[in-house]
């Protein structure tokens, strides 16, 4: 009598074990939609031109002790001020080329290009 | 011997070295000499008609300012404005050439207003480009420092006949630029000026450079040479700027270009560092790189002498 019922718990769990692996995974793909980053150090945007695909969020830290923005030339996105360590993100729906500056030290440029 | 500070031109250009300290710089037509603080202090002021007068410049406070080199710029502007009190002559009033504030936070606006109280002295303010974090991009400076002023700040005044230009050049600035005053502010500087004798001395301030100290950096105003040219029929202009945290000076014609030092922390001269970042000196030696500026005006005679002096003595 022990043993189908035995059995049967192993098939069960193996069941609810592989239906959270599925959930896990899937978890994951929406967890993690492409990204990128972009270090600021030294009154610069370390990797001033960034290829991405659409749906990319970009990421900027600021790592000088020297607040720092992150400004569209276009008004697409607009940050608050970053002080040391603050970091700012915007998900690049469309594809384009999105030119981006420092609005307090503006020879600080970069640009993000978003192609399929 | 005020008398004697014309003509040297070979004197004044051994003073364009990065930073002096405690130096007298005396310019008249566009000639300028220098010679040591102690021979300025005991050097007897010309007799004119006119009562001669000073105001110090202050700039680039920071207050909220907490890393190194400096953990508390709230203690160094403090130590400035004990030394403008202790200044033998009392100005008549201060100017302070912006970044007033390191973040444009209430409490860091709020603390400059107070210890400035401290002077017992009238203050006239222009923003610079940490004045311009708040949500609205310079309204709570503007709100607080810049009452009766015009568009973004921009303002002027006399004071016994000396005329007294606030621009501001850290407003709308444009991707890959440097400092911009914009047409709006170019037009209203014509008109300010438009009319006035060219005998009258002008003194213009403002927080970024109204020339290009190092481009590379931003140290410079894009559109400084249409404000320039409306200055150049005059017989005295000074030009006092901050932002850069150093003292530089340059003449061009009549026009006398000066920066004053930071109360909070020192930057290193153009193109000594990897970027315009704070200089993390020694503790010991950061009181000696920052600093004020003392402006004796005396009428007649028409130079500007500049003293700057810094916080350790």
């Amino acid at each position: 009598m022990t043993r189908p019922f035995k059995l049967l718990t192993f098939q069960g769990a193996a069941l609810v074990a592989s239906a959270l692996m599925m959930l896990t995974v899937s978890e994951m793909t929406r967890a993690a939609p492409p990204a990128a980053a972009v270090s600021i150090d030294n009154f610069t945007f370390k990797s001033p031109v960034v290829m991405v695909k659409p749906g990319t969020t970009v990421t900027w830290t600021n790592g000088d002790d020297i607040p720092h923005t992150v400004v569209s030339k276009d008004g697409l996105f607009k940050s608050k001020v970053l002080d040391t360590g603050d970091r700012f993100s915007f998900t690049f729906a469309k594809a384009g080329q999105f030119g981006y500056f420092c609005s307090l030290h503006p020879h600080m440029t970069g640009t993000i290009i978003v192609k399929a | 011997m005020l008398d004697d500070m014309d003509g040297d031109r070979r004197g004044f250009l051994k003073c364009m070295a990065w930073a002096g300290t405690g130096a007298l710089f005396a310019f008249n037509s566009g000639v300028a000499s220098s010679m040591g603080l102690e021979g300025a202090l005991a050097a007897p002021l010309k007799r004119t008609a006119t009562k001669p007068f000073t105001f110090v410049q202050l700039s680039d406070s920071h207050i909220g300012f907490n890393k190194p080199p400096n953990a508390d710029a709230r203690a160094t502007f403090r130590e400035a404005i004990a030394k403008v009190k202790a200044l033998p002559v009392q100005p008549d009033f201060i100017i302070h050439t912006g970044d007033v504030s390191q973040l444009s936070r209430d409490e860091e606006f709020d603390d400059a207003e107070q210890m400035l109280k401290a002077a017992g002295l009238p203050v006239f303010f222009v923003p610079g480009e940490h004045d311009m974090l708040d949500p609205d991009g310079g309204k709570a400076f503007l709100d607080r420092f810049g009452k009766g002023s015009k568009g973004a700040g921009w303002y002027s005044f006399d004071h016994r006949g000396v005329h007294f230009v606030a621009l501001v050049n850290v407003a709308d600035l444009k991707p890959g630029g440097m400092g911009n005053l914009g047409a709006e502010q170019l037009k209203w500087l014509a008109a300010d000026l438009a009319g006035r004798p060219s005998s009258t001395p002008i003194v213009v301030f403002a927080h970024i450079p109204l020339w290009t100290v190092y481009a590379e950096w931003g140290w410079g105003t894009d559109d400084a040479e249409q404000a320039l040219k409306l200055l150049a029929r005059f017989g005295s202009v000074t030009v006092l700027n901050g932002h850069i945290h150093q003292i530089t000076q340059k003449v061009e014609g009549r026009i006398a270009f000066h920066t004053a030092r930071s109360t909070a922390f020192p930057q290193p001269a153009p193109g000594t560092a990897p970027s315009p970042g704070p200089l993390k000196v020694p503790a010991d030696q950061l009181h000696g790189m920052l600093g004020i500026t003392d402006a004796m005006f005396v009428r007649g005679h028409q130079p500007i002498a500049l003293i700057d002096s810094t916080l350790t003595a």
